[in-house]
């Protein structure tokens, strides 16, 4: 198997995913056109030489439908033979196209790629595809079905995560990413969207509140009790974990991922595919895998997929110097924590998407991108990208610096 | 052309007036001769040109009661045999059986007549859909004029068009909400629904009927015309999306899921309403095909069906006694039970005399009484006038005198011998000859109380469970002396009451408490064990039990069951019971004052209202907790059934219960025993004795002996037996054992 080195990676800025979002008034092809272009024109690249741009979008409908990832190609200029598809794996879909570009490199049938995602949350809207899993009785029954943030509250009671500790969990999130922003920890690879013109559209993270404290948060009303009482699926989170006697509601919009829209692109290849296009590598795909978990929980994937990723790499926890699992919930990342014991200081150290936001299809290409930054500022070698999904499964990926 | 269940009558404007009246039946319902009938006339209306349109009635109180059940059950007979020979077989033959009357219903509504269902009564299941299969729907006013898709109440659902009619008719939401609690809707609330088009006075309803068809109704159904737009919206819209992903938590909400039919019945609905309409028939036709194969559906209609309606028509009344009309029955005793009995007593129309020891406690055993029926006023279940009659009924005294020409005195005073002694004497010295006195103990054998009688063939146990006026059964005990007069009296006197009656024969704790008994114990050795409360208590839940151990035994209160441990070791010995059990509930009674519910601190807490009460959280500090991931829900589901059911079992073999229909429905409407089984005997014939002893066998290598199969489940699995077949089939059916 051939090894598959990443070269480049750029995202937008993540726009504050609702109508009047910076980002709002830019369609899902402009933003995945302008992290193809951007790739293009930081690595003067040949885009007929380009063998395929796998994009994750996990509402690919109406504007994003239709194979998105093709028509960025087209809205970015690319030459005719550069071919685009795009994939879905719900949250994990941007991370996903990473590990499916790494697959058609490691065979040996593509030399160059692009990976990555796109995601217009403003514009077309969480659930917009629909699907089986959540509207038909004889999926969402057996599934137990029930939406993320009625699972996330039944991760935090059921393994004990009081409503201060998500709140704290949060509250630390603002202040590393607000950091990271003062430092100019993404400055190389954050592209401001610009209008025809040349015109900044946005340029930041618009999502953050980087003041937030526990007293801002305390004010919050629980997002998702109503939902869980009215609905059922508090029943159904007791029913599936029997143990919990009732779901307490711990998640807020201060402690869950941010909605906003956003694009990230990954140039990737073989080494012969970078040496002829002229690239240096800065890291490799050392190793990924997938794996289902328990649907209810839904979000408890990642642990999962770390135990059998490490196992398959041969590798332990303590050979990771970084951890970057995605922040849907604040539950989620302190269940993974207390799972695999993992001290706060070596995961999300930059924040994540409680500050800054998740668009879905692209996060999992973002936050690859974050963490691999983070290893060269302090040079260190290892990192693992991990990221729960919808369904209940996991996605994660293991790089290191080359 | 004539026919044996319908008259036809067309009138000058051409209208046939279709009169369904069934000679030998109560009530009209849907058999094959009245398929064959109807398709007949069906044709008829259709092909005679005179006939411009139909209007279907009933000559009888009621409308209908729908498919015809016990025909029902045999057909679940015939499944059961012949599956064993061709299973695909089977499927295909009762495919097409069930689309028999799909198909009709169907012929009806594109027969380009119009046709109008003229709903004078109850109009139930199979007979509502036929109706809603008619192009016009009036219904006469009145309180007894009911309608519902009940079949899911049974273990099946509406398979002749209902599940593609009502969501058609009306929004997704209330049509799934309808068909999967089978609720019944007044001709009000079907009218709000859009599922009949008018409300007629009585005596207009025929009338009402036949103008809807002299203006014009037109002979084709909303989903037949273009552009048919379904009222709730699309399953893919914005409403659609609100509402599908909530349609099964709120299923599993309400009924855990355990119930394959109410599945059945949402997977019609959404699949359905996707697909024009013939299709969605077509799907339904499928579900219901698979439905019918269930064991839930065979054990469901065969216990709360048949075996209920047996129950309640007398099954066990002994043959050759005249039937007994109350005209007084002395209550003794005007606590809670006495209380409670005297109210369901006057709400059959029978006046009580209700005696206790001084006036005051009388007149608040009456009270009750007036509480239950302010609260009833309240909510319009009952008139002012019937709850002024009902209480009028009710005449609280201390004088025994007052009993003289009672019919049938029932003492439930304090649980002491002594006391039931004197109260037994004194009401037999004013009662005459023949008059019946019944005991409600719920702890003392009737055998050893019917010693205080001068007559102990005309005494008897009737053993009513808490609350009175809500539970719906009634054990009735024999001593060894009891007669078949007083049995047929008890019997009598619960059907007059509207309850069911199980049969007993006297043992300590008859047959429901013992088997409660065994629920509450098998999560006592749970906590021992450390299994989470949490756990314990939702999987007995999940598994189909209306309240948990835990909270039951809250309720019931924590010391009675400790003054029971302890009169059983006074009476059987040390070894009589687990020790563990004792420690556990000494510890909470002695150690933590934890009485239950009635001090507010129990198994679980009881804040304040509107807080909702949670488990004690010190109790998981009792025991060592194992790691609820490595507890098996599925061991503990097994245990909770397999421990009640070889309770049953034992009942049986003892010969406390001697017909299987008794323990099923006992079990069901005793203490809520998971009713998908169709109750505790069902539930092993269900498994198969074998298949059930073997579990029993596995689960006593882990959790005691106390799941040892007996020797009679033994031999019974060795011969291929089951209940039904050993002990069913009128064993022991009217006679006193």
């Amino acid at each position: 198997m051939a090894d598959a080195f990443i070269y480049d990676h750029v995202r937008t800025p993540r726009g504050r995913g609702k109508k009047d979002g910076s980002l709002h008034e830019v369609p899902s092809v402009r933003l995945g056109a302008k992290v193809l272009e951007a790739v293009r024109d930081r690595n003067e690249l040949d885009t007929s030489q380009l063998d395929d741009v796998v994009f994750g979008c996990v509402d690919p409908v109406m504007e994003a439908g239709g194979d998105i990832a093709r028509a960025s190609i087209f809205e970015a200029g690319y030459a005719t033979e550069a071919p685009g598809m795009q994939i879905n794996r719900f949250c994990a879909s941007g991370l996903d196209a990473v590990n499916m570009g790494a697959a058609k490199i490691g065979q040996g049938a593509d030399d160059i790629v692009i990976t990555g995602g796109v995601e217009s949350m403003s514009r077309v809207g969480i659930g917009m595809s629909g699907g089986a899993w959540f509207m038909d009785p004889s999926v969402n029954l057996p599934a137990y079905f029930m939406p993320q943030g009625v699972s996330a509250d039944l991760i935090a009671t059921k393994y004990g995560f009081s409503r201060d500790e998500v709140d704290a969990y949060s509250v630390e999130s603002q202040k590393r990413a607000a950091h990271a922003w003062e430092k100019g920890y993404f400055k190389n690879s954050v592209i401001p969207v610009k209008d025809q013109n040349g015109l900044t559209i946005l340029d930041h993270d618009e999502h953050m509140r980087p003041g937030t404290d526990m007293q801002s948060l305390a004010s919050l009303n629980a997002s998702f009790e109503i939902m869980g009482e009215m609905g059922g699926f508090d029943a159904v989170a007791v029913q599936a974990h029997p143990d919990v006697e009732m779901v307490k509601h711990v998640h807020h919009a201060g402690n869950s991922s941010g909605i906003v829209d956003g694009a990230a692109a990954i140039l990737m290849g073989s080494e012969e595919g970078g040496r002829k296009m002229g690239l240096k590598p800065r890291a490799k795909i050392r190793a990924f895998s997938n794996i289902g978990s328990d649907p209810a929980l839904m979000l408890t994937g990642p642990v999962d997929v770390t135990r059998k990723l490490l196992d398959r790499a041969g590798m332990t926890r303590d050979d990771i110097d970084l951890f970057e699992l995605n922040e849907a919930f604040a539950s989620v990342v302190l269940r993974y924590m207390q799972a695999l014991e993992i001290p706060h200081d070596k995961i999300n150290v930059n924040g994540g998407a409680i500050a800054m936001g998740h668009p879905l299809g692209a996060t999992g290409a973002m936050i690859l991108g974050t963490v691999l930054d983070e290893l060269e500022r302090r040079d260190l070698n290892t990192a693992l990208v991990t990221l729960c999904i919808g369904a209940g499964m996991g996605t994660a990926t293991i790089i290191e610096r080359v | 052309m004539s026919y044996k269940n319908f008259t036809i009558e067309t009138d000058s404007d051409g209208i046939a007036l279709i009169t369904w009246d069934m000679a030998d039946k109560t009530m009209n319902v849907f058999t094959l001769e009245v398929l064959d009938e109807l398709d007949a006339i069906v044709d008829q209306v259709t092909n005679d040109e005179a006939v411009k349109g139909a209007v279907i009635t009933s000559g009888k109180s009621t409308f209908s009661g729908g498919a015809d059940l016990t025909m029902m059950n045999s057909v679940f007979e015939r499944i059961q045999e012949e599956r064993a020979k061709d299973p695909s077989g089977v499927s295909k033959a009762l495919f097409d059986q069930v689309g028999r009357m799909t198909g009709l219903f169907r012929k009806l509504e594109t027969c380009g007549k119009p046709w109008v269902s003229a709903i004078n009564g109850v109009c139930m299941g199979g007979a509502f859909e036929m109706s809603l299969a008619c192009h016009g729907r009036v219904a006469a006013d009145g309180k007894d004029v009911k309608m519902a898709l009940p079949e899911v109440k049974v273990g099946i659902f509406p398979g002749a068009g209902g599940t593609q009619r009502v969501p058609r008719l009306t929004n997704q939401q209330d049509a799934l909400m309808m068909m999967t609690t089978g609720q019944n809707l007044s001709p009000k609330k079907a009218k709000s629904l859009g599922l009949i088009h008018e409300i007629a006075e009585p005596d207009k309803l025929i009338e009402t009927a036949k103008q809807m068809i002299r203006d014009g109704l037109k002979p084709v159904q909303p989903w037949d015309e273009k552009g048919f737009k379904l009222p709730g919206g699309a399953i893919w819209s914005p409403q659609g999306a609100q509402l599908w992903p909530a349609v099964s938590a709120n299923l599993r909400k309400q009924s855990y899921a355990n119930y394959p039919a109410a599945i059945a019945i949402i997977k019609c609905v959404y699949e359905g309403l996707q697909v024009p309409f013939d299709t969605g028939l077509r799907i339904e036709q499928r579900y219901f095909t698979e439905i019918l194969q269930t064991p839930e559906a065979y054990a469901m209609v065969r216990s709360l069906f048949v075996s209920l309606q047996e129950l309640n028509k007398g099954a066990r009344r002994p043959a050759g006694i005249e039937k007994t009309k109350f005209s007084k029955i002395g209550v003794v005793g005007a606590g809670f039970m006495g209380a409670g009995i005297a109210f369901v007593t006057a709400k059959a129309g029978i006046p009580v005399v209700l005696i206790d020891r001084d006036q005051n406690a009388a007149d608040k055993g009456k009270a009750h009484s007036q509480d239950l029926v302010a609260a009833a006023v309240k909510k319009r279940r009952m008139s002012e006038e019937d709850g002024e009659a009902l209480l009028s009924l009710i005449t609280p005294t201390t004088d025994y005198a007052a009993l003289d020409g009672a019919d049938l005195v029932i003492e439930a005073v304090f649980e002491d011998r002594g006391i039931k002694k004197t109260v037994t004497e004194a009401a037999e010295a004013v009662l005459a000859p023949g008059s019946v006195f019944a005991s409600n103990t719920s702890t003392l054998p009737i055998t050893g109380l019917a010693e205080n009688s001068r007559r102990p063939d005309d005494f008897v146990g009737i053993h009513f469970f808490s609350p009175v006026d809500k539970m719906m059964l009634v054990e009735i005990i024999l001593g060894e002396k009891t007669g078949d007069k007083a049995l047929a009296v008890a019997l009598d006197y619960v059907q007059a009451i509207k309850k069911t009656p199980i049969v007993v024969n006297d043992t300590r704790g008859f047959y429901v408490n013992r088997c409660v008994m065994r629920y509450m114990t098998e999560a006592y050795s749970m906590l021992i064990e450390g299994i989470p409360p949490a756990m314990i208590e939702n999987i007995a839940k999940m598994t189909g039990m209306p309240v948990g151990p835990l909270a039951l035994n809250d309720e019931v209160a924590i010391d009675l069951s400790q003054k029971v441990n302890r009169a059983t070791i006074a009476d059987l010995g040390e070894g009589a019971v687990d020790p563990r059990h004792v420690e556990l509930i000494d510890t909470m009674v002695d150690t933590h004052g934890r009485l239950g519910r009635k001090n507010g601190k129990g198994f679980y807490d009881y804040p304040a209202k509107p807080a909702k009460k949670h488990l004690w959280p010190e109790l998981k500090d009792l025991y060592p907790q194992q790691d609820p991931d490595d507890v098996s829900v599925d061991e503990v589901k097994r245990r909770f059934l397999a421990t009640i059911a070889l309770e049953a079992a034992r009942t049986m073999e003892e010969g406390i219960v001697t017909d299987p229909r008794e323990a099923d429905i006992g079990s069901i409407l005793g203490f809520g025993f998971a009713p998908y089984t169709g109750g505790a005997l069902s539930y092993i014939d269900g498994l198969g004795v074998k298949a059930f002893v073997d579990m029993c066998d596995d689960l006593a290598s882990r959790h005691g002996e106390h799941f040892k199969p007996t020797p009679l489940l033994k031999e019974m699995a060795a011969n291929g037996e089951t209940f039904y077949a050993r002990f069913g089939a009128g064993a022991g059916i009217g006679q006193a054992a």
